[in-house]
């Protein structure tokens, strides 16, 4: 009885695997017209309105699982187009901020080529920290003594004067600004040439005021105001001739001369600085001369 | 066992809807990418159920089925699923597992049979496709899915072929055990 249950078994199975060799060998062998793929397109015949018809039944179970895995995947790339809209902002402000450095960097190239400052050395810096008082305008750069940067050197970058170098240290130095209280230069007006000094408005950050004028009523708005290169008892820094500070922008007309107000607004942009460029020997060309003169 | 008129039917209609379900609705459900796959398991759950000669036969009959829905190469499926549930019907009769979670690892096992036998096949018979990662991990992953679905699918057809099933090995060595010589009562 047993010897025949096993017998019946295996003799299924190789009759299975008999039959499923047959029907794939010459399934494999036939051309596509063959009989065997002739049988299959029939099967699929009646078969496909069978399907179509589970199809629609179960369409409604299959997009609620459709719609589970698209929630999903929504949720999955709403996920990654964040990251990618953060990265994308990233690059978009360091973009900017490369695109601001370079147009500065441009500008101290412009002033260095076009403007003849390459001749006093120049040593360009980054503004690393900036004073948060409005009493003090100073910004701190990267540059020190170990560059060759000294007290009372001149600091321009690609608009104009910015100011002077205030103190020191080995590998770093305070730039004291235009608008600083202590700030001060001999000027000059281009046009008109009527000399005088530049002195910052008390109580007005970011306004200067050219004083000692002469001839004040000659000074216009609109007019440019140079550095004058020269030397007074009052002023010890020396600054190269013809460093553009700023421009006339209001003259407030007194009684007399003595009580005109010329008001002058920084060429440079004192609240956006990046690089700026301390020029290492500003006497270069009164050197020359002095060594000429004998 | 014996399989009878009512026995064939059932398992006939346990086929053709297992694999409409498969083709309709289960194949277009992707997780990760890829569809579970209700043919090895059904397979091996009639094979658990059922015994070997039935086993071979539903697998055969279900291969045949898959392979000529698909337009695939006839024999391909009927003869990896023959060899499912051949062997999932000799498990039942050499070991008789009592274990609830036998149908899983039944399941798994199936599956990779059958996944990696059907792969075999295929490049046996000359399909131009190399041996990826992407193959690899799809494999993998159909046997995963197929894994978590085992138990419930396995539930579902033993309660569908429930009325022509012998009693359930637990059932039967429970009764054994309080009827039998082996009571602790019964010896007392």
């Amino acid at each position: 009885m047993y010897d025949k249950a096993v017998r019946r078994r295996r003799a299924v199975l190789v009759v299975l695997v008999a039959l499923s060799l047959t029907l794939l060998t010459a399934y494999f062998g036939e051309s596509s017209t063959g009989s065997l793929h002739g049988v299959q397109r029939g099967a699929m015949e009646v078969l496909a309105p069978i399907q179509e018809g589970a199809n629609r039944v179960v369409k409604p179970f299959r997009d609620l699982f459709g719609w589970f895995g698209s929630t999903l995947k929504a949720k999955d790339e709403r996920d990654k187009l964040k990251k990618e809209r953060d990265a994308l902002r990233t690059e978009v402000t360091t973009l900017q901020v490369d695109g601001a450095e370079n147009k500065q960097l441009r500008g101290l190239l412009d002033i260095n080529t076009g403007g003849g400052m390459k001749a006093y050395e120049p040593v360009i810096a980054r503004v690393f920290a900036r004073s948060p008082s409005t009493w003090y305008s100073t910004v701190e750069i990267n540059k020190g003594s170990s560059d060759g940067v000294k007290p009372d050197q001149p600091v321009v970058n690609g608009e104009g004067l910015v100011g002077k170098v205030k103190s020191v240290s080995d590998g770093n130095a305070i730039v004291m600004l235009l608008t600083d209280q202590e700030f001060g230069v001999s000027a000059k007006a281009a046009r008109s040439g009527e000399p005088g000094s530049i002195d910052p408005a008390v109580g007005a950050p970011g306004d200067l005021l050219l004083e000692l004028v002469p001839h004040g009523k000659d000074v216009k708005k609109g007019e440019k105001i140079v550095t004058a290169g020269t030397v007074s008892t009052r002023l010890k820094s020396l600054f190269p001739p013809g460093i553009l500070i700023g421009t006339v922008n209001r003259v407030d007309e007194g009684e007399g001369e003595l009580d005109r107000r010329i008001h002058v607004r920084p060429a440079a942009d004192l609240r956006r600085l990046e690089y700026l460029e301390v020029l290492t020997k500003p006497n270069t060309d009164l050197l020359a001369s002095t060594n000429r003169s004998p | 066992m014996s399989i009878n008129g009512p026995a064939i039917a059932r398992l006939a209609a346990l086929g053709l809807i297992g694999c409409i379900l498969q083709l309709t609705a289960v194949a277009q459900i992707t997780v990760f990418g890829v569809p579970a796959d209700l043919s090895p398991l059904m397979v091996c759950s009639v094979g658990l159920l059922m015994g070997s000669v039935p086993g071979a036969l539903f697998g055969f009959g279900v291969g045949l089925f898959v392979d000529t829905a698909l337009l695939q190469t006839l024999g391909i499926s009927s003869l990896v699923l023959t060899g499912v549930g051949y062997g999932a019907g000799r498990l039942r009769e050499l070991r008789d597992p009592a274990h609830g979670l036998v149908p899983v690892a039944v399941g798994a096992i199936g599956t990779a049979v059958y996944a990696i036998g059907f792969s075999v096949m295929q490049f046996l018979l000359g399909v131009d496709a190399p041996v990826s990662f992407l193959l690899v991990r799809q494999i993998l992953l159909v046997i995963v899915l197929n894994t978590l679905l085992a138990l419930p699918v396995h539930l579902i057809i033993r309660r569908w072929l429930a009325p022509f099933l012998p009693d359930d090995p637990r059932r039967r060595r429970r009764r054994a055990y309080t009827t039998g010589g082996l009571s602790p009562l019964s010896r007392a």
